[in-house]
């Protein structure tokens, strides 16, 4: 008897830890923004200091200028980005039909070059995707985030939830380690934040740059050892969509400036 | 290059105002080596220049310890209406301008 109590109680021991880990609750989720200090977060509420705003002054001009052999602006199709972007980014990754999978903004700019630019694609992280697509996503600056909610789009989060959850590379640690169990610690002096995907693109001051969600899951995998997927890789855009839906009703805050 | 400028529109006359003004530039340290060894050249801005009106109010110069887009405040007493001009010159001939208006009461 009370060696059958034994092994029941080294059971729930052994599995207690797995039962404390788990997802944050929706009213428990905070954005980056709240870890960060003062001097940071005024840089991010003053337009005129934020130098991720220079990246949308430069993407405002991107989307009238004229491109590729269709001769043709992003403003001839979607007119006055100001009401036609509004809350689009919001919702990205999306479903795309005929590729059949979600795709990112970025993809989602470089497929309409393609399609109705007859333009060439514009390298991940160059710098007028991200002016581009972080002139989209200001149009959504405080709309609540609905990434994910398209029923088409349920396996391809489940699989970002998956690579969420799984250990890898030489430090053998999953996104969730860090940013569902151990947020609000520290982590090399720096605070670790829920992984809430609310400013993207974004500045941060170490980049000096703006940069991608995508950039930034790089350096996440290349932090625990592990070899990161290339830019535009299904694995990425599932995470990000997986990211996207954790943060279903936050407000999106691009261009959000991030130590 | 895309330039954040931040002028009060309106002051009274006396008044002591902010200027803030924020540029796009990757500001290239020149210490910096690629992969394969090569020296990045320095690519920075040496000089920042404020005139109110024509009357040089503000300069600085720059190094290459200053970060990206750099961002400076500085303040002036609002004299009377009328503009200000910045300009901003770099390595590799770069220049770069921008101006804003004021209305003094």
């Amino acid at each position: 008897m009370n060696f059958w109590r034994a092994i029941v109680l080294a059971a729930l021991a052994a599995t207690a830890p797995a039962l404390l880990a788990g997802e944050i609750p929706p009213d428990a989720r905070r954005s980056g923004y709240s870890f960060m200090g003062p001097d940071t977060r005024a840089m991010q509420d003053d337009d005129s200091s934020n130098p991720g705003m220079l990246f949308v002054l430069d993407g405002e001009a991107l989307w009238t200028k004229k491109a590729g052999s269709a001769h043709k602006a992003c403003a001839d199709c979607h007119g006055d980005a100001r009401s036609s972007m509004k809350g689009i980014a919001a919702r990205y990754p999306a479903f795309d039909k005929a590729l059949a999978r979600p795709v990112t903004l970025d993809q989602r700019i470089n497929l309409c070059r393609a399609n109705h630019q007859q333009a060439a694609p514009l390298p991940y992280e160059s710098r007028d995707v991200l002016a581009l697509s972080a002139f989209v996503a200001h149009q959504s600056r405080g709309v609540a985030i609905t990434a994910g909610d398209d029923p088409q789009l349920k396996p391809f989060v489940e699989q970002g939830r998956n690579l969420f959850m799984q250990r890898e590379g030489q430090l053998n640690l999953a996104c969730t380690n860090c940013h569902d169990d151990n947020f609000e610690k520290r982590l090399a002096g720096s605070p670790i934040t829920q992984a809430q995907p609310t400013g993207y693109p974004l500045y941060r001051l170490e980049w000096q740059t703006l940069g991608s969600l995508e950039r930034r899951l790089r350096s996440c995998m290349t932090g625990v050892r592990a070899q990161a997927y290339d830019y535009g890789a299904p694995e990425l855009v599932a995470l990000e969509l997986y990211l996207m839906s954790r943060a279903r009703g936050m407000p999106m805050e691009t261009p959000a400036v991030r130590p | 290059m895309a330039a954040l400028i931040n002028v009060p529109a309106k002051a009274k006359r006396g008044d002591i105002i902010e200027i803030r003004t924020l540029t796009s530039h990757i500001m290239e340290t020149g210490f910096r080596h690629t992969v394969d060894g090569a020296l990045v050249p320095r690519d920075i801005i040496t000089s920042f220049t404020c005139r109110y009106n024509g009357t040089e109010i503000f300069r600085a110069d720059l190094f290459p310890a200053i970060a990206a887009n750099p961002y400076l405040s500085f303040f002036t007493v609002a004299r009377e209406s009328g503009k200000f001009e910045f300009e901003w010159i770099g390595d590799n001939g770069y220049s770069s301008t921008a101006s804003a208006s004021i209305t003094v009461e």
